[in-house]
């Protein structure tokens, strides 16, 4: 068996020539100037206040989202973990076929829904109301978000809670818990990791997205996605951009490192 | 009561995951170009797709892409987690580590990345590059389903093997592949999806004249897309529900199979 290692070794190659020397080449770039010289601008002029407020903004609308997700999905993962096996697994795959359409064209169809002559807009005038903008504004980043992740939240949560043994929250009842007092003693704790798993799953793509930035929010407001892109292909500074991306890819490897910490101390006290 | 309330909070969520597919597949039997008014039931879109040059060249470059990224990833995949599994210590947590970046990556990171080796090698972006991104992001993913399996497979079938006299090959062949198999195939799945719903790697790797699906509703978007493209998401998840029935019913009499045993 000791042989198949060499069954390693091209990938290895692989690897090195598409994974590890691009991520190098960004950080060359980071730290040039367009005409070639070494420079740290690039990093310091990202920390100014000006795209200190784009981070933020970018942080600050994944968190919404996922705050949201967690408490749109959490009840339906619990629902669904509940539920006979048969019905289990068909709503199971219920959840997860939408995402199986094309992420771009799901968007898409948002903006047909919440446009000026969109379905919820046609339906109000029908009513008599009058229309509303629900299009490129904050509302709909954030609508689109939650939509496209929801999926990614709920399926890890309910992975861990269909785990839990059921002994657990009889013996919590049997010792005088109500099914409040048993959810936020048993349940709750023992779903952590998969809450944690949850949560990364829905802020890291929604923290970098620029696509639902774009089609949703119109462009109204720049995140950190659209800030790299725009970098790369509108402003073609691709020094500052390697930058931006360097310094997202560090702030998500420590988050994800951190993260990992957590779920793996919850696994052991389980 | 409360079971009632369960019920129907699942249902308003399907509803609004499903709101948008449902909102395509009702417009693409709209008469009427734009989406603005309803001017009756007509068939005439699915029948001009198949007349957009435009569309089909995406559809086609989805497809290819998809198709050879799937299956060399998954060869790929399959041979460097067997190489991987055999490794020990340093060398095997560091080929596990630069393995999970692409996976953690953001895309546009990942995607940028590309970009820039594509331009420092100057190599003329397109097919070829799109490709080339599309196997290096699904590869780590075959190799982290298939490594599971190969660590829960008892080794002693293997040594077992090789004493009675089978050569490597075909341990391999009889042995290892039919146990790590599941994984294989999870493996492709994945990457398959993958590679057709990618958008953010594609539009970073691909050059002009070559769009998939995602970069061509991405681009027509804001100009408003042709209504074909309503009929064939219509299509696709028409074609996905019943590949996902047929999976699940195959999976379904498996698992009855085993338990009459």
């Amino acid at each position: 068996m000791k042989k198949t290692k060499v069954l390693g070794l091209p990938y290895g190659v692989w690897m090195l020539i598409f994974i590890v020397f691009p991520i190098f080449l960004m950080f060359l770039y980071a730290v040039r100037t367009s005409s070639g010289g070494f420079t740290l601008d690039n990093f310091r002029n990202f920390f100014s206040p000006m795209y200190m407020q784009i981070l933020w903004d970018s942080v600050y609308m994944a968190g919404i989202s996922t705050v949201i997700c967690l408490l749109l999905g959490y009840p339906v993962a619990m629902i669904i973990s509940k539920m006979p096996e048969k019905s289990r697994n068909l709503f199971l795959v219920l959840i997860i076929m939408p995402t199986w359409m094309n992420f771009l064209l799901r968007t898409y169809s948002w903006m047909n829904i919440l446009g000026k002559n969109g379905l919820i807009n046609k339906l109000l005038t029908l009513l008599g109301m009058n229309t509303m903008d629900l299009l490129y504004n904050n509302g709909a980043v954030l609508l689109g978000m939650v939509y496209n992740f929801l999926p990614f939240m709920i399926y890890p949560i309910y992975s861990v809670i269909i785990k839990i043994n059921p002994s657990y929250l009889e013996a919590a009842k049997d010792l005088g818990a109500n099914s409040v007092k048993a959810f936020m003693k048993v349940t709750l704790p023992l779903s952590v990791p998969g809450i944690i798993t949850g949560i990364t799953m829905v802020f890291m793509p929604a923290v970098s997205t620029f696509v639902i930035s774009d089609l949703l929010g119109g462009g109204t407001q720049m995140y950190i996605g659209n800030l790299i892109s725009h970098q790369f292909l509108q402003k073609g500074d691709w020094n500052f951009g390697s930058a931006v991306s360097f310094i997202m890819m560090i702030v998500i490897l420590i988050v994800m490192m951190i993260t990992n910490k957590f779920s793996k101390t919850d696994k052991e006290s389980v | 009561m409360m079971k009632f309330l369960k019920k129907f909070y699942i249902y308003i969520v399907l509803i609004f995951l499903y709101a948008p597919v449902f909102v395509m597949a009702v417009y693409s039997f709209n008469e009427s170009r734009t989406s603005k008014k309803w001017g009756g039931f007509s068939l005439k879109w699915y029948e001009s797709l198949f007349h957009n040059e435009e569309i089909l060249s995406a559809l086609y470059y989805t497809l290819i892409v998809a198709a050879v990224a799937c299956i060399v990833s998954t060869i790929v995949g399959t041979i460097s987690a067997i190489g991987i599994y055999s490794m020990s210590g340093k060398v095997k947590s560091l080929m596990l580590n630069v393995n999970y970046l692409p996976v953690i990556n953001p895309d546009i990171v990942t995607g940028i990345s590309m970009m820039l080796l594509f331009g420092f090698c100057s190599i003329r972006q397109g097919f070829f590059t799109m490709l080339i991104a599309h196997i290096t992001f699904c590869i780590p993913y075959v190799v982290l389903s298939v490594l599971p399996k190969l660590n829960q497979m008892d080794k002693h079938l293997v040594e077992a093997a090789m004493d009675l006299g089978a050569t490597p090959a075909y341990t391999l062949r009889k042995i290892v592949i039919p146990e790590i198999l599941p994984g294989i195939l999870t493996g492709a799945l994945m990457a398959f999806t993958l590679s057709i719903d990618d958008f953010v790697i594609s539009f970073f790797s691909t050059g002009s004249g070559v769009s998939n699906l995602s970069i061509y509703v991405y681009s027509a978007a804001k100009r408003g897309i042709s209504p074909e493209i309503n009929a064939l998401s219509t299509l696709m998840i028409l074609t996905v529900s019943v590949l996902l029935a047929i999976v699940n019913f195959g999976s379904n009499k498996k698992s009855q199979e085993k338990g009459d045993r």
